[in-house]
């Protein structure tokens, strides 16, 4: 181990001049790096109290979950594909979906704050390409008293509700699931079986490794004085190392698979079948997604009311 | 720069979806073909160590911005391009499902842009092609560096026009353009030297690592255009037919709709369906593919949300085969890069 | 019971690097022993059992277990008569839940549904983890991993029990609970540690290996208690052979 960690990219002999070039910038990116992982060394402890939250979640024992897993993996894509499938201009109609993951997170007892952080994390991406459409979309499309909304306003709304609907769905399909039970459902697609194992060994292994490059960083952090930035090349040793354990991982744990008669191949052993209420739970929601998708029932209500109060 | 579900259509994510389902089968089919049952659970160790790694977010210089290893060169360096692309597609499985990072919808075309372009382009037609001479310092880096920003590039084109298709954005195509691609160089830049530091450092301290996962494993161009071909077809036909059957009920994204609720515009109950016909207005043809201007603002009849399903639209199809024709002619791109890139590697070599 | 007997006939093993793991080592282990296999770091104990369990061939000699040669094609057969514990449990508990990993061995041997579940139980009653079967391997404790771990050998009854380390990592409360465990075992058991005392308590016999030679095999009463033979090995006298650290009294020879 310790040839290892003394493993420098280098090397003793002075590099050829074109080389030189190459290491200058590979080094000022290599202090870009590091100070990128210092950074983010706690955000990595975070996310992983994040998997394990959801996990643990997973294992509740509520009507949600005990619904069979490929009832509730194709609700959801169902769902996703109902939210997305509305017009870029409708903020109305979609609302309705809402009930869908509200209805879900209060039978499964989830807690809503952990959900809603993970929603605020990854919402800049969808929410940044949004926000263009309010300047590139300006004509009127909707005057309400002396108020003027554009479409490109219109539609940013829909972006952010139909990010905020989709994110709720898979977050509750993953939290009221659990990964295994969601392998299983994946089987029961045919997904092929080699596929279903690498998706569980990765994610099994996501835990462990995170907690290793934490305290990787934790011990490197400890070593190593800010100011004076990074020994050039380590980085590529800091994370080789953690490459080559990972390697060596990789073999005990083949080793551990094929001594327990692992040949290839993968056999799930949930293979309950669906019951009459997992079918009801998939075709209730189905119909009500299919409802609100042909009919605007926001706008419906609001026609009934103003109809009344004429 | 993983695609949100709220940005995608069902046609673009049902479309991708194939393609990307078609690309797994096919690499399952080959690394079963030369099964070599240790590699699963290095797949899934690997697959672990690259999500780890993509936690780390690297700040790009000088923009006090910052971007993520996407991991799909390494993991093609390390495991070789088919067991690599489906490694790929369980770290964007798992993120769409625990940080909903994406979205299950887009999980197709976050496998395809950021495993595809790697795996399948980067990593075996430039990456393997400047190695072939044999393994150099300096080699590996620019090799590394030159296929990881190829394969961003090529990437966050495709989230671009995946995007446009959709017609969720108002973005011009060239805006749009202008704020991927340069941002993604950058991000290209620091992947590959990431990836290049920790195949440099690997293969110093055991080289067989790196040796065992190149040679063997060289795709044949006649199963590329095979596979390329096949994805084409099956992206046309699925985009076709999938907007043939959303036809019913206008497809939220190539056929938009003003629908939002005017309450003082109603003026019944028993009218809510004609007044919502009323309110339609159909939005130009495409959109966003600027030809906005030559279409006027047209209303939907009223009567077609009662259409029989699943009625057929040749206006909807339309989408479907416009959306087929962008992966044809990305896939044209890609076919014509190929062979250039290949004819090159032969007069190299010969 | 031919099939328990383990022979290791003049076994060499030379690493990759051309470094040496094993020069010449030759035991024979019968039925219902419990053998221990000590020595210092890197002197072979995980090659050798490696080796044993088939993970590995020798460059020279052979394994044969139960009179079959350990060689590819006998894998099958040896696996279900050899189970193998891993110095970390973690490498070995790679499930999303204790009991799909107890129970990936009998599903591999593509056992109906009621036997896999019953073998699974049974293990799990073994090690008295039942409790714990659908809990996520991280959510463990050193010594619970330890015991899923072992339950994962033991769904696929193996006739010989081969571990690497077993108390290693483990708090001293796990620690004696693993032993008692497996004292309790009546399968043929092969233990590679440092952890002398452990060797001391389970093991009738200990073979010691110095720079992958055996130096001395016997039994291990006569063997712990040879302190010229404990010092050239590279080990320490088990603590419960050793002085009193306070009062420098002897302890009782057993």
């Amino acid at each position: 181990m310790q040839v290892l960690l003394k493993g420098k990219l280098g090397g003793a002999k002075a590099p050829p001049q074109i080389f030189r070039e190459q290491i200058a910038v590979f080094r000022r990116s290599g202090y870009v790096f590091l100070w990128g992982l210092v950074l983010h060394m706690k955000d990595i402890m975070k996310s992983l109290y994040n998997i394990r939250l959801l996990d643990e979640l997973a294992e509740k024992q509520t009507v949600v979950h005990s619904i069979h897993p490929l009832a509730k993996l194709l609700t959801t894509m169902i769902y996703l594909i109902v939210v997305v499938s509305f017009g870029k201009y409708e903020v109305a109609g979609l609302l309705p979906l809402i009930f869908y993951p509200v209805i879900i997170i209060a039978l499964a007892e989830i807690p809503l704050l952990p959900i809603l952080k993970r929603m605020l994390l990854v919402a800049p991406f969808a929410l940044g390409i949004g926000a263009f459409n309010p300047i590139f979309d300006n004509a009127t499309m909707f005057v309400l008293g002396g108020f003027r909304l554009s479409g490109g306003w219109v539609s940013f709304f829909s972006i952010t509700i139909k990010l905020f609907l989709a994110l709720m769905g898979t977050l509750t399909l993953i939290v009221t699931t659990g990964m295994d039970r969601l392998a299983a459902a994946l089987r029961m697609l045919r997904v092929p079986r080699i596929f279903v194992l690498q998706l569980l060994l990765t994610y099994r292994y996501i835990s462990l490794l995170m907690e290793e490059v934490a305290r990787t960083m934790q011990a490197y952090s400890l070593r190593a004085p800010f100011h004076h930035g990074v020994q050039p090349g380590v980085w590529g040793s800091l994370a080789g190392n953690l490459f080559l354990r990972t390697l060596q991982r990789a073999q005990s744990v083949y080793q551990a698979m094929v001594q327990r008669g692992f040949i290839g191949e993968y056999n799930t052993g949930y293979d309950s079948r669906m019951t009459i209420n997992d079918t009801l739970y998939l075709c209730g929601w189905v119909v009500f997604f299919l409802t609100v998708r042909f009919y605007n029932i926001p706008v419906f209500i609001g026609s009934l009311v103003t109809g009344v109060g004429k | 720069m993983h695609m949100a579900d709220a940005l995608i259509s069902p046609v673009v994510g049902g479309a991708m979806w194939v393609v990307t389902a078609g690309v797994a089968a096919y690499s399952i089919g080959k690394i079963k073909n030369d099964l070599d049952d240790k590699k699963i659970p290095l797949m899934g160790v690997m697959g672990a160590f690259v999500f780890t790694a993509q936690m780390i977010n690297f700040a790009i210089p000088a923009t006090g911005s910052s971007g993520h290893l996407g991991g799909g060169l390494l993991l093609s360096i390390i495991l070789g391009p088919y067991a690599g692309f489906l490694t790929m597609a369980s770290i964007l499985a798992i993120q769409a499902l625990f940080f909903a990072d994406g979205g299950l919808l887009a999980l197709g075309c976050n496998i395809f842009n950021l495993g595809f372009f790697t795996c399948f382009i980067a990593y075996p037609l430039i990456y393997k092609q400047i190695m072939r001479k044999g393994y150099s310092q300096s080699r590996m880096f620019s090799a590394a560096i030159l296929a990881a920003v190829i394969g961003l590039q090529l990437g966050s084109l495709s989230v671009v026009l995946e995007t446009l298709f959709s017609g969720k954005t108002e973005l011009p195509f060239s805006t749009f353009l202008l704020l991927m691609q340069p941002i993604h160089l950058a991000i290209g830049v620091v992947e590959g030297l990431i990836t290049a530091a920790v195949v440099g450092f690997v293969w110093k301290v055991c080289t067989e690592i790196i040796e065992k996962a190149s040679p063997g494993e060289a795709l044949g161009s006649i199963s590329m255009k095979k596979v390329l071909s096949g994805l084409i077809v099956v992206a046309l036909f699925t985009g076709a037919i999938l907007s043939w059957f959303t036809s019913s009920y206008p497809d939220g994204l190539e056929w938009s709709m003003f629908k939002t609720a005017g309450v003082d515009e109603l003026e019944s109950v028993g009218r809510v369906h004609e007044t919502l016909g009323d309110m339609q207005e159909k939005i130009a043809f495409l959109p966003d593919y600027g030809f906005k201007a030559s279409e006027s603002w047209d209303k939907i009849e009223s009567g077609q949300q009662e259409e029989a399903w699943p009625a057929v639209s040749t206006g909807t199809s339309i989408s479907g085969v416009v959306g087929g024709l962008m992966t044809l002619i990305l896939a044209g791109i890609i076919g014509m890069g190929i062979r250039v890139i290949k004819r090159r590697g032969n007069a190299g070599t010969a | 019971m031919i099939h328990h007997i383990i022979e290791v006939k003049n076994l060499h093993y030379i690493y990759p690097d051309e470094r040496k793991a094993l020069n010449s080592v030759s035991f024979r282990i019968v039925h219902g022993d419990s053998v221990g296999i000590v020595g210092a770091n890197g002197a072979g104990k995980t090659t050798l059992l490696m080796l044993l369990a088939g993970a590995f061939f020798p460059s020279q000699g052979e394994v044969i277990v139960g009179g079959v040669p350990v060689v590819k094609k006998n894998l099958p057969l040896i696996r279900q008569k050899i189970g193998m514990l891993f110095q970390n449990p973690d490498d070995q508990l790679f499930m999303t839940t204790v009991y799909d990993d107890v129970a990936f061995g009998p599903r591999n041997y593509k056992l109906d549904g009621q036997e896999v579940e019953k073998r699974v139980s049974q293990a799990l009653a073994m090690v008295g983890i039942e409790h714990l079967q659908n809990r996520a391997p991280y959510k463990l404790s050193g010594g619970e991993k330890r015991a899923a771990a072992i339950a994962t050998i033991l769904s696929m009854t193996p006739d010989i029990l081969v571990m690497d380390e077993p108390s290693a990592a483990l708090d001293p409360r796990s620690r004696r609970g693993l032993i008692t465990l497996l004292n309790g075992f009546a399968h043929t058991k092969i233990i590679a540690s440092h952890d002398l005392d452990l060797v001391f308590e389970l093991c009738d016999r200990t073979i010691v290996l110095k720079d992958g030679e055996v130096i001395s095999d016997g039994p291990t009463a006569t063997i712990l208690t040879d302190m010229a033979l404990i010092e050239q090995s590279g080990l320490e006298a088990p603590l419960s052979l050793q002085n009193c650290p306070v009062c420098r009294a002897r302890k009782e020879s057993l």
